[in-house]
């Protein structure tokens, strides 16, 4: 990508957020990518006046995210998406679907991965319970 | 208030804007993607049609040198038109009259011996 | 006071694409919104690994029904800069051309359906009329009525002669009189008004707070055109943003209505300055690389993020549609307005079901 990409690890991505949202950059969306079979990059765009910038974070799929939508409450639309299709679960969602906004009620494959993987036990529920 | 009087009394006034269809129907534009044919005497079954197509509505079938395409599956991009070596594919305007039955078209092709070395050759430079 | 629980959609008469919203009412009074999705999702990134790149194009042209060419353009812009081909100044020309004349039939079928959601019947009949003839120039031009295909990787596929173009422009005169004539009654009409004046108040900072896009953004206040960019043949072409401060359904109607005359405006200057010359280029190579592509579509900003790895496929395709974005308004614009506006609140975001689920 030609603008400006900021690597960001798990646990900087609330704060680098929350720094960019008082520069004035508006919530854009956020892209994930299967790099291999067990990473992942998400992807964060934003845009203040047309210029955009980016955040890059690559993580493993059985990683616990911690949601920007604590800082930008409308990204709990996004990463609802992104928690179905990829099997990636966020912790602290706004508006949590758990898995329901595309998918059908139980289902434990991740539609947009080529590798699906078998998720361990632990950090599924975790995520689910920590909502509950 | 009455901002739109005038409106209707002017539609009131004029044609219709709508057409009684069955009985009086609008000829298709010039340039209309309407139904997708074959000239089958000049396919050459060459199958870039098929490896082309977007929905791939189209499968050729070299050895029982048959050329089919499932309308319903067809999206009307002309893609295949535009690639096709022998011009043998074409749009008419008018579009596909409804009809009883499920109509599926296939045809019975030949596969030309003379063209047909060029053409492989244009298929592997593509 | 008691809460109710009231489901809005998937099936509404006012709403033809299968939006829910589970709506908490206190009375008559929304306090609480819940969207739901998912009841058309067909997974269309997906297909990028099946398709190849030049057939994605028309798939994505597919994405949304009503603005098909913007989606394809946004999508060959990524490639096209990816492989680095630069497109013919004609193809520029014609692309603005042909997305400008979606964006016009996309905010008359807007205007009309609106009209609708309030029982102004009249109104709506006559929207329509006139966007008929907007797809009359579009199938003839084109080809097709909406999804029209005439982009590809490297340019577009049609040309438009000179008798084309004069009888566009005839009818675009016809096609402005007639939307002027509108004006009067759906910006001061009392059954308009009374419907739309102070409804879904977004103000200019939450709605930039919310990410917001496209007319949503302009109602509020906030000057943000994608198109200003100057992506296809933008750059050189005069206009302005259309910007409306008081961030309510009205101001939004405002700015799509402008909106409107806008892109006649706009067509017209392409038209006196377009160039002559080839329309495509030959595409060689595959595309490799990481990019992301934005253009303006009728309902707001659209993002392109793809990525591709040398082969003829697509590693990842990524489509930001603008209603993806404007739905998060509707949590914040919805809560305490009565049930009754509801429908009208939610219409005027101008939400794209078949877009926001690809």
């Amino acid at each position: 990508m030609k603008e400006e990409t900021i690597p960001v690890t798990k646990e900087t991505v609330i704060g680098e957020t929350a720094k960019i949202k008082i520069e004035g950059y508006r919530f854009v969306t956020m892209t994930c990518v299967e790099l291999d079979e067990n990473q992942v990059d998400v992807i964060y765009h934003f845009d203040e006046n047309l210029q955009l910038k980016h955040f890059r974070l690559t993580v493993s799929k059985d990683t616990l995210i911690p949601s920007i939508s604590v800082v930008y409450q409308s990204a709990f639309l996004v990463e609802n998406e992104i928690q179905d299709l990829f099997g990636i679960h966020f912790d602290n969602l706004f508006i949590d679907y758990r898995r329901t906004l595309y998918l059908g009620g139980e289902t434990i494959a991740a539609p947009f991965c080529k590798f699906t993987v078998k998720r361990t036990d632990k950090s599924a529920p975790a995520a689910v319970q920590a909502e509950t | 208030m009455f901002t739109f009087t005038s409106n209707i009394l002017k539609n009131f006034l004029s044609q219709r804007a709508t057409r009684r269809y069955p009985f009086e129907t609008r000829s298709p534009f010039d340039g209309a993607r309407g139904m997708l044919l074959n000239h089958i005497e000049k396919c050459n079954l060459c199958s870039i049609c098929a490896v082309k197509c977007p929905s791939q509505c189209i499968t050729v079938d070299r050895k029982a040198s048959t050329w089919e395409c499932d309308p319903f599956a067809c999206v009307y991009c002309g893609i295949c038109v535009d690639a096709c070596p022998e011009s043998a594919l074409y749009q008419k305007p008018e579009y596909r009259q409804v009809a009883e039955k499920r109509e599926m078209i296939s045809l019975k092709g030949e596969i030309k011996k003379k063209v047909k070395k060029e053409t492989d050759n244009g298929i592997e430079s593509e | 006071m008691s809460k109710t629980i009231i489901p809005f959609g998937p099936q509404h008469p006012v709403l033809p694409e299968p939006l829910h919203l589970k709506l908490t009412v206190e009375d008559e009074v929304v306090t609480e919104v819940i969207p739901a999705l998912g009841f058309v999702h067909r997974g269309l990134e997906k297909l990028s690994e099946i398709r190849d790149f030049h057939q994605m194009v028309q798939v994505v042209e597919r994405v949304c029904g009503i603005c098909s060419v913007i989606h394809a353009m946004c999508y060959c812009h990524g490639i096209e800069e990816m492989m680095g081909i630069e497109v013919p100044p004609r193809a520029k020309f014609l692309r603005v051309i042909w997305s400008e004349l979606h964006r016009m039939q996309s905010h008359l079928l807007w205007l009309g359906l609106f009209a609708d959601s309030f029982g102004f019947e009249a109104l709506f009949m006559q929207f329509w009329k006139i966007r008929e003839k907007v797809m009359d120039i579009s199938e003839s031009t084109t080809g097709n009525r909406v999804i029209v295909s005439v982009n590809v990787v490297g340019g577009v596929r049609r040309d438009l002669n000179s008798e084309q173009i004069s009888w566009i422009l005839t009818l675009l005169k016809e096609i402005e009189q007639e939307i002027s004539a509108l004006k009067k009654t759906l910006l001061t009409d009392y059954t308009v008004t009374k419907r739309t004046v102070g409804k879904g108040v977004l103000t200019k900072h939450q709605a930039y707070g919310i990410g917001t896009v496209g007319p949503v953004l302009r109602g509020s206040g906030v000057v943000q055109d994608t198109r200003t960019l100057g992506y296809a043949a933008f750059n050189e072409l005069n206009f302005e943003p259309v910007v409306e401060s008081d961030g309510d359904c009205y101001a939004r109607t405002k700015v799509r209505f402008r909106e409107t005359l806008q892109s006649i405006d706009l067509i017209r200057q392409a038209m006196s300055k377009i160039p002559n010359g080839e329309i495509n280029v030959k595409v060689k190579g595959k595309p490799q690389g990481e990019v992301v592509s934005r253009v303006e579509q009728p309902r707001g900003e659209l993002l392109y993020y793809i990525k591709a790895d040398g082969n003829k496929n697509l590693d990842r395709l990524r489509i930001r549609t603008p209603t993806f974005a404007n739905i998060p308004a509707i949590l914040t614009m919805l809560p305490g307005m009565y049930l009754s506006d509801v429908p009208v609140i939610v219409l005027s975001i101008d939400p794209c079901i078949s877009c926001t689920e690809r």
